[in-house]
């Protein structure tokens, strides 16, 4: 039911996957709203000036040319109409400049939030973490692989969609602190007139306020390598109500997961759910059958961290590898992803080594 | 005309014995004439165009529908960054040098460049260049991948080895250009005609002589942005590594304090083609003549007060938004005197349409279309939606393709029948022209809509909703890019034959360089004219 409504919402809240569309969203905030009229009202005064100027010269084009018998007339200056055509501009671009700063007063004011939230960009997938609450998840592209090399059709949402979008109530101000752990990225979400650059070593600040509940879909748009078409946004509007009691679900899962990672897996649960945890987070560099690309990404198979000692073929999976592509997985995968994905490596994609680690095993 | 050895204290003619071009390939290497060095720079920049189009239809053809089908997102990336490096380094820059080789001289009367040896120089320095940046595409990790402005830390921590390469290349771009420019200022300052007052040049000259302070202005500037990446990537500095203390967004400010005069390096010299032209087929003088070197003047020095306006969301505070908001918008009142000026020059005039102000008439009204859309973007708070979105895309071709590239088109039929000594073949001409306005406009006026509607851009696969005007757009590009074929067939036809042009060539041309006749002689202007 819940997920028919999601679904309703959706095609409600975005007409943008009507073809053809030609001008910006309106957006669902006061601020986008703004901002939408500001654009038309650029565009109007870039049309009555072009109409004017092109109309100038078309009718020269038509009316002053040889074939016509037209003569060429010999003024070449004229101070009057100069100093007219330079001041005028100068007017309207000033009264042009007026409601824009007013508006970029508004945009900057991130004061007085209800909801604070850092968002951080990774390469490339987007991590979201509720600073008053005790919540914190990575979102993922979730457009299967086959859609996007067209083995099977296309969803409506293509590109657009995620494992776990962000979620905020309706009608309070939620606080964005957007920042990055790798390279440039940048957040978002054409309905909510926000976009922000998510930056190492920077805290950017963006605010919202959402009227109506839906879902908002959006993208990275600073370029930030390989996948940097594959990392979107969406957020998830729930009421009040919805919002509280998804804050509630998301602590009792918390609760659930930590549970899972005292359990003892055999070696081919941790294989079955190794390939998944792969296909999710290393198969974009990796490769799905884990050749890498040379020169860019090394190889799974036959490498000599993942046939070699097992502590370091975890190490670099929870640490990272410092000035690489190659991230610290300890804050996105849960100790069972690691134990899996660890035990998926030596064992599938060519790797035959036999062994393999128990979650309890994993130190973050 | 003047091949009679006159001893001028001022003209020093580097062999008085020898007046023709010398056989064979030693003319071309070791050549430090203005027109054989002018024609290299031509043919080279042409063929980077080539290469340059060939990575720009890779890019349209994986866009040509959702889904991946040709090219793997990191090669997608490389086209995106080598298709920007080598239009913009490769294409545009060298065939305005290559004009300027040609015509300065001829224009104020001199015999050739100042410095003839080092012209040969920033010349022959080139193709190594691009040559080495062309070789990183078959490197392992591939070509750059990171975009034409080359964001740190991805061009750093993150980039391809192939980096090293791309650095040393922009390096030896730099250096020609560097030269190239203090060539033409010194020409220009140095070498005028008797009479040819400063406020007499030919507007062709006028702009370039502001390009080339611009040049000397920002192409170290540059140098500096990639020695610090450099730095970075080998000898373990952290300008631009956050976590070893640097700042990314210094990056940023660095490239772009270099890359927006960067911008109007590309444009300022297609202003003063396009004010060539229209008063020769208006059959009217140039309306304004000193405001339009005034507007060119105040936009070169505005350019390097709005650097951050391509960096809206990089998280400046309020103060920095408005201030290069209020002086973007600025720009826009100078460049209208331009657009007002050419307007006014038609107006009244008895106007004829050979391919040239075909070319020269699509330039005013395109490039006007990609002005507003400037404007537009320079209203910050717009800029949030529009930034970094296919409505950039369109913009910034709007200014560059149907403008500077359509002025250097302008300028190639223009003065081609003065090179080659033939006339034009108008009707191949018109056929071309009608092409590439047709093509041009199909291939970028869909990306504002796409861009409006929310596409980012450098991405290699977009949503549905994005499909149609993309199966657009990349129809169009492959109209615009084979069109160039015909442009070629134009040039080489008008070197090997047709009819024979005279020293005035066009009715309404005025200018020493249609005193010369036609093609112009291997040497010019030895004994300098008089200007009235």
């Amino acid at each position: 039911m819940s997920k028919a409504l999601t679904l309703a919402l959706s095609l409600l809240s975005t007409p943008a996957l009507a073809d053809w569309q030609v001008n910006m969203n309106k957006g669902v905030t006061a601020l986008s709203r703004e901002i939408f009229d500001l654009h038309m009202l650029i565009f109007w005064i870039c049309v009555v000036i072009g109409v004017a100027v092109f109309g100038v010269m078309f009718y020269s084009i038509f009316k002053h040319r040889k074939s016509k018998g037209a003569v060429a007339e010999h003024w070449h200056e004229n101070t009057t109409v100069e100093v007219v055509w330079t001041v005028i501009p100068s007017i309207i671009l000033i009264a042009m400049a007026v409601p824009a700063t007013a508006t970029l007063m508004d945009m900057y004011d991130t004061s007085e939030a209800d909801v604070d939230i850092q968002i951080t960009g990774y390469q490339w997938k987007w991590r979201y973490q509720y600073l008053d609450e005790d919540i914190d998840f990575f979102s993922n592209l979730s457009t299967p692989r086959e859609e996007i090399v067209n083995e099977s059709a296309k969803n409506p949402n293509y590109l657009l969609e995620v494992d776990n979008a962000l979620v905020i109530p309706a009608n309070k101000k939620v606080r964005f602190l957007i920042t990055a752990n790798d390279v440039i990225h940048s957040w978002w979400v054409p309905h909510f007139a926000v976009k922000k650059d998510a930056i190492p070593g920077f805290i950017n600040e963006a605010w919202v306020k959402v009227e109506e509940p839906g879902v908002y879909r959006g993208q990275c748009t600073e370029l930030c390598g390989k996948d940097h078409g594959f990392m979107p946004v969406v957020v998830e509007v729930k009421s009040e109500a919805d919002y509280a009691q998804w804050v509630a679900d998301q602590k009792a899962m918390k609760l659930a997961m930590a549970g899972e990672a005292s359990k003892e897996f055999s070696m081919d649960e941790l294989i079955a759910k190794g390939e998944g945890v792969y296909q999710a987070a290393c198969a974009g560099c990796h490769q799905p059958n884990g050749q890498g690309i040379p020169g860019a990404f090394p190889a799974i198979t036959g490498s000599a961290i993942a046939t070699g000692a097992i502590d370091a073929h975890i190490d670099i999976i929870v640490n990272g590898k410092t000035g690489t592509a190659m991230q610290a997985f300890k804050e996105q995968l849960s100790a069972v992803d690691i134990a899996a994905v660890v035990t998926y490596q030596r064992n599938a994609l060519g790797n035959t080594v036999g062994d393999m680690v128990q979650p309890s095993a994993i130190q973050k | 005309m003047a091949t009679v050895d006159v001893d001028l204290p001022h003209v020093k003619d580097e062999d008085p014995h020898h007046h023709g071009p010398a056989k064979g390939l030693g003319r071309w290497l070791y050549t430090t004439n203005h027109k054989d060095i002018g024609s290299m720079y031509l043919i080279f920049s042409l063929t980077m165009f080539m290469i340059g189009g060939i990575m720009a239809l890779i890019i349209r053809a994986e866009l040509f529908q959702p889904g991946l089908q040709l090219v793997e997102p990191n090669f997608f990336n490389q086209m995106t960054t080598m298709h920007g490096l080598i239009m913009v380094f490769g294409a545009v820059m060298p065939a305005f040098v290559g004009l300027a080789n040609w015509m300065i001289p001829m224009q104020i009367g001199a015999p050739d460049m100042a410095l003839p040896r080092m012209n040969n120089w920033s010349f022959w320095i080139l193709p190594f260049a691009f040559l080495i940046l062309l070789s990183s595409l078959f490197m392992p990790g591939g070509a750059p991948n990171f975009g034409w402005t080359f964001y740190a830390p991805l061009s750093t921590t993150y980039a391809p080895e192939s980096v090293t390469f791309f650095i040393f290349g922009v390096h030896i771009m730099g250096a020609s250009s560097i030269m190239g420019a203090i060539n033409i200022i010194a020409t220009i300052l140095n070498m005028r005609a008797p009479g040819m007052t400063l406020m007499k040049m030919p507007l062709f000259v006028w702009t370039w002589l502001i390009t080339a302070f611009l040049l000397i202005a920002v192409m170290p500037v540059l140098a500096g942005v990639v020695t610090m990446m450099l730095m970075d990537i080998h000898f373990g500095t952290s300008f631009f590594n956050a976590a070893g203390g640097g700042d990314p967004v210094l990056f940023q400010h660095v490239f772009w304090f270099f890359g927006h005069p960067e911008v109007y390096i590309m444009i300022l010299p297609a202003f003063g083609i396009i004010s060539e032209i229209i008063p020769t087929f208006a059959r009217k003088r140039l309306f304004g003549y000193s405001s339009m070197v005034y507007a060119v003047a105040s936009i070169a020095l505005l350019s390097f007060v709005v650097w951050a306006h391509h960096m809206f969301t990089v998280g400046m505070p309020l103060v920095g938004e408005v201030f290069f908001m209020f002086a973007t918008m600025l720009i826009a009142v100078p460049t209208g005197v331009k657009v007002f000026n050419w307007t006014a020059t038609m107006f009244r005039g008895s106007m004829t349409f050979e391919t040239p102000m075909l070319f020269a008439i699509a330039f005013v009204v395109l490039f006007t279309i990609g002005g507003f859309s400037g404007l537009m973007l320079a209203i910050a708070p717009a800029d949030f939606q529009y930034h970094d979105t296919y409505f950039v895309v369109a913009h910034f071709h709007y200014v560059l393709v149907p403008g500077a590239i359509f002025s250097i088109m302008a300028a190639t039929y223009y003065w081609l029948p003065k090179w080659t000594g033939h006339q034009l073949n108008e009707t191949m001409g018109k056929l071309h022209f009608w092409l590439s306005f047709v093509g041009v406009n199909v291939t970028f006026f869909p990306m504002h809509f796409v861009g409006l509607a929310g596409m980012p851009r450098r991405i290699p696969d977009y949503a549905l909703q994005f499909a149609d005007f993309n199966s657009m757009a990349s129809v169009g590009a492959f109209i615009f890019g084979f069109s160039q074929l015909v442009f070629i067939y134009n040039v080489i036809q008008n070197v090997r034959a047709g009819e024979k042009a005279t020293a005035q060539v066009w009715e309404g041309a005025q200018g020493l360089e249609w005193t010369v006749p036609s093609p112009a002689p291997y040497h010019t202007f030895s004994t300098p004219p008089k200007v009235d």
